[in-house]
C-alpha cells in the first residue's frame, strides 16, 4: 500500500512533558506527496507528534522523548543536526493565523532573509510562487506593502502557508489549519493543499473528522497516545479495524 | 439611605481623592513657575556663578546634570537592556535567575544615599576614579539599572510567545527571533523604562553627594575625570548652605531641573505613541 521510501519514519517514538506521558511507542511512515492526516479527539498527541518532527519542542522545557524520527533516512535528533535547516526544510502552519508584524512581502520573505538571502529578483520571485501556491497571490497582490494583520482571518492563515512555501520545504506540517476560519476560507485551504501535494509532503492536523476523511491519503488515529490504527483513508473511515476508531469515526465519542 | 445616594457620595469621596492629589502637585509647579520665571534670562542659563553664586548663572550645572544623564545613560542601557534579554529570552527558572531577579527588585528599593556610598567606596576610592563625572555616572548608572531591566524584561515578556515559536518554525535562530521580532516590539516598553531610569538619574542628589558633585566649580569639566557641578546638588546647596541667597535665583534653577525632567519625559511618550501606533497586535 505504500510504494518507494516513506518521506519520514517515526520509529518507536515516546515522549512527555513534566513525567506526564504524550506519546507511547508510535511508530508510523509518512509517504511523500501525499496528505497524511493525524486525528482523534483532543489530548491524544497529534499536535505533539506534529511539533517533533520539525523540532519546535526543542523550545519547551522539562520534556523527555525517546525513539527516532527520520527525515529522507537521516535522523533529525542526530547531534550534528543544524535545527534552523531542518526547520527550514519541515515547515509548519499552527492553528491560529500568526501573522508577524510587518507587512504581507515581509512575512512571506521573513525566513528567506534569515536565511541570508538578499538578492531582490529571486525575493520577488519567491513571494510570487509561494503566494500563488498557497490560492492567495490574486487577493493581495496589489496590497504587498499593507500590515499583514489587515488581511482577513482566511487570508493570513493562506499567508502563514505562502510563508512556509517560501522556504521551499520538503514537508509541510499543519496543525489545525482551518480551526478559526469559516467554512469558505477553509474550502480555499484545502483546495490550496490539494495543489500543493504534487510537490510536498503534507502532514495535517484536521479540526474535525469530516475534514480528515475529506483531505487525506493517509490517515493515522490517535488516541490518548496512542496510534491505534494507521492506514489508507477509504479503509480507515469506511471499514475501521479497532473498535476505537469505529466508535470515534461514527461520532459516538470525541 | 438609598442607593444612588450612596452612589454618588462615593463618587464624591474619589473625586475628593483624585483632587488632593492633583492640588499640591499643581501648587507645587506653578509655584515654580510663576516665582522662577523672573530669575530666568539668557544669562542665567549660559553664564557662570558669581558673587558666591548670588548672581550670574548655573551654566556649569546645567552642563553637569546633562553629561551625568549621558553618562549613566552609556553606562546603563547596555547593561540594563542585555541584563533583560537574558533574563526574559534565555535564562532558564533555576533558583539562580529567581535570586538575580529578586536582588533587581530589592536594589530598586534601596535608598539612594546608600548607592552614594557604595559608589563613593567603589568607584571614588578603591578603583581610584576620584571625584569625578566617571564615579557619578557609574554610580547612578547602577541605581538606575533595576528600574532599566524590570521594565525591560517586562517589556520583553508582554511579546506573544507565538512570534518566537513561528520565527524558529520559519528557520529563525532564538537570536533572529530577538533581534528581528521581539526587540522591535518591546521597543516602546523598553524606552519607557530607559528615560525613567534617566529621569530619575538627573534628577537625584545623594548618589553624586559623594562621588562627583562640585559645591562651586565656575567653569566647565574638562574630561571625565573632572569634578562637575549638577543642578540637584547645586539646587540643595543654595537652599540651604548659602546665607542671603535671592529666591528667585532658587526658584529658577529648580524651574530649569523641572523643564529638564519634563522635557525627558515628554520625548519619552512621543517615541512611546510613535511605536505604539506602528505596533501591530
Amino acid at each position: 500500500m505504500m510504494t518507494g521510501e516513506p518521506k519520514i519514519r517515526i520509529d518507536g517514538v515516546s515522549y512527555a512533558y513534566d513525567g506526564k506521558p504524550a506519546l507511547h511507542d508510535v511508530t508510523l511512515d509518512v509517504p511523500a506527496n501525499a496528505v497524511t492526516v493525524f486525528f482523534g479527539p483532543a489530548g491524544g498527541g497529534k499536535t505533539t507528534l506534529l511539533r517533533l518532527i520539525n523540532r519546535l519542542n526543542d523550545l519547551v522545557e522539562g520534556t523527555r522523548m525517546s525513539g527516532r524520527i527520520l527525515l529522507d533516512g537521516r535522523d533529525i535528533y542526530a547531534p550534528d543536526t543544524d535545527v534552523p535547516d531542518l526547520r527550514r526544510q519541515v515547515g509548519m502552519v499552527f492553528a491560529l493565523p500568526l501573522p508577524l508584524p510587518g507587512t504581507v512581502r515581509e512575512n512571506v520573505i521573513y525566513g528567506l532573509k534569515l536565511a541570508g538571502v538578499r538578492d531582490r529578483a529571486r525575493l520577488d520571485e519567491t513571494l510570487f510562487r509561494s503566494l500563488t501556491q498557497a490560492a492567495l497571490w490574486e487577493e493581495v497582490k496589489d496590497r504587498l506593502d499593507d500590515p499583514a494583520s489587515a488581511l482577513s482571518g482566511g487570508q493570513q492563515q493562506r499567508l502563514c502557508i505562502a510563508r512556509s512555501l517560501a522556504l521551499e520545504p520538503k514537508v509541510l506540517l499543519l496543525d489545525e489549519p482551518t480551526s478559526g476560519l469559516d467554512p469558505i476560507s477553509t474550502g480555499k485551504v484545502e483546495e490550496s493543499l490539494f495543489q500543493l501535494k504534487q510537490d510536498y509532503t503534507i502532514v495535517i492536523v484536521p479540526h474535525s473528522v469530516q475534514q480528515a476523511a475529506r483531505v487525506a491519503d493517509y490517515a493515522a488515529f490517535f488516541l490518548m497516545g496512542d496510534l491505534i490504527e494507521h492506514r489508507p483513508n477509504k479503509e480507515i473511515f469506511t471499514t475501521p479495524r479497532d473498535q476505537r476508531t469505529e466508535d470515534y469515526v461514527t461520532g459516538r465519542f470525541g | 439611605m438609598n442607593r444612588s445616594l450612596v452612589q454618588r457620595l462615593g463618587f464624591a469621596l474619589l473625586g475628593l481623592a483624585a483632587l488632593i492629589v492633583v492640588v499640591p502637585i499643581l501648587f507645587v509647579i506653578l509655584t515654580i513657575i510663576v516665582r522662577g520665571a523672573q530669575a530666568i534670562d539668557w544669562e542665567f542659563l549660559v553664564a557662570m556663578p558669581r558673587d558666591g553664586m548670588k548672581a550670574g548663572g548655573i551654566f556649569p550645572a546645567i552642563v553637569g546634570t546633562v553629561l551625568l544623564t549621558l553618562g549613566t545613560a552609556i553606562a546603563a542601557i547596555p547593561v540594563g537592556v542585555g541584563g533583560a534579554i537574558y533574563l526574559a529570552e534565555y535564562a532558564r527558572d533555576t533558583w539562580l535567575t529567581r535570586a538575580i531577579r529578586l536582588a533587581i527588585i530589592n536594589l530598586a528599593g534601596i535608598p539612594s544615599v546608600v548607592y552614594g556610598l557604595f559608589g563613593l567606596g567603589l568607584f571614588v576610592l578603591f578603583l581610584q576614579f576620584g571625584t569625578s563625572i566617571l564615579a557619578g555616572s557609574l554610580t547612578l548608572a547602577i541605581m538606575t539599572l533595576p528600574i532599566i531591566i524590570s521594565a525591560a524584561e517586562e517589556a520583553l515578556r508582554a511579546v506573544p510567545t507565538e512570534f518566537r515559536t513561528v520565527s524558529a518554525s520559519l528557520g529563525g535562530t532564538r537570536w533572529q527571533g530577538i533581534r528581528y521580532i521581539v526587540l522591535p516590539q518591546a521597543l516602546p516598553g523598553i524606552i519607557t523604562g530607559v528615560i525613567l531610569g534617566m529621569l530619575r538619574a538627573a534628577g537625584e542628589t545623594a548618589p553624586i553627594l559623594f562621588t562627583v558633585a562640585a559645591f562651586f566649580l565656575p567653569r566647565l569639566p574638562q574630561s571625565a575625570f573632572d569634578q562637575t557641578m549638577a543642578l540637584p546638588y547645586h539646587l540643595y546647596v543654595i537652599s540651604t548652605q548659602v546665607p542671603g541667597m535671592p529666591a528667585e535665583i532658587q526658584y529658577g534653577t529648580a524651574l530649569v531641573l523641572l523643564a529638564l525632567i519634563l522635557s525627558m519625559s515628554t520625548v519619552a511618550s512621543v517615541i512611546r505613541s510613535y511605536y505604539r501606533r506602528r505596533r501591530q497586535w
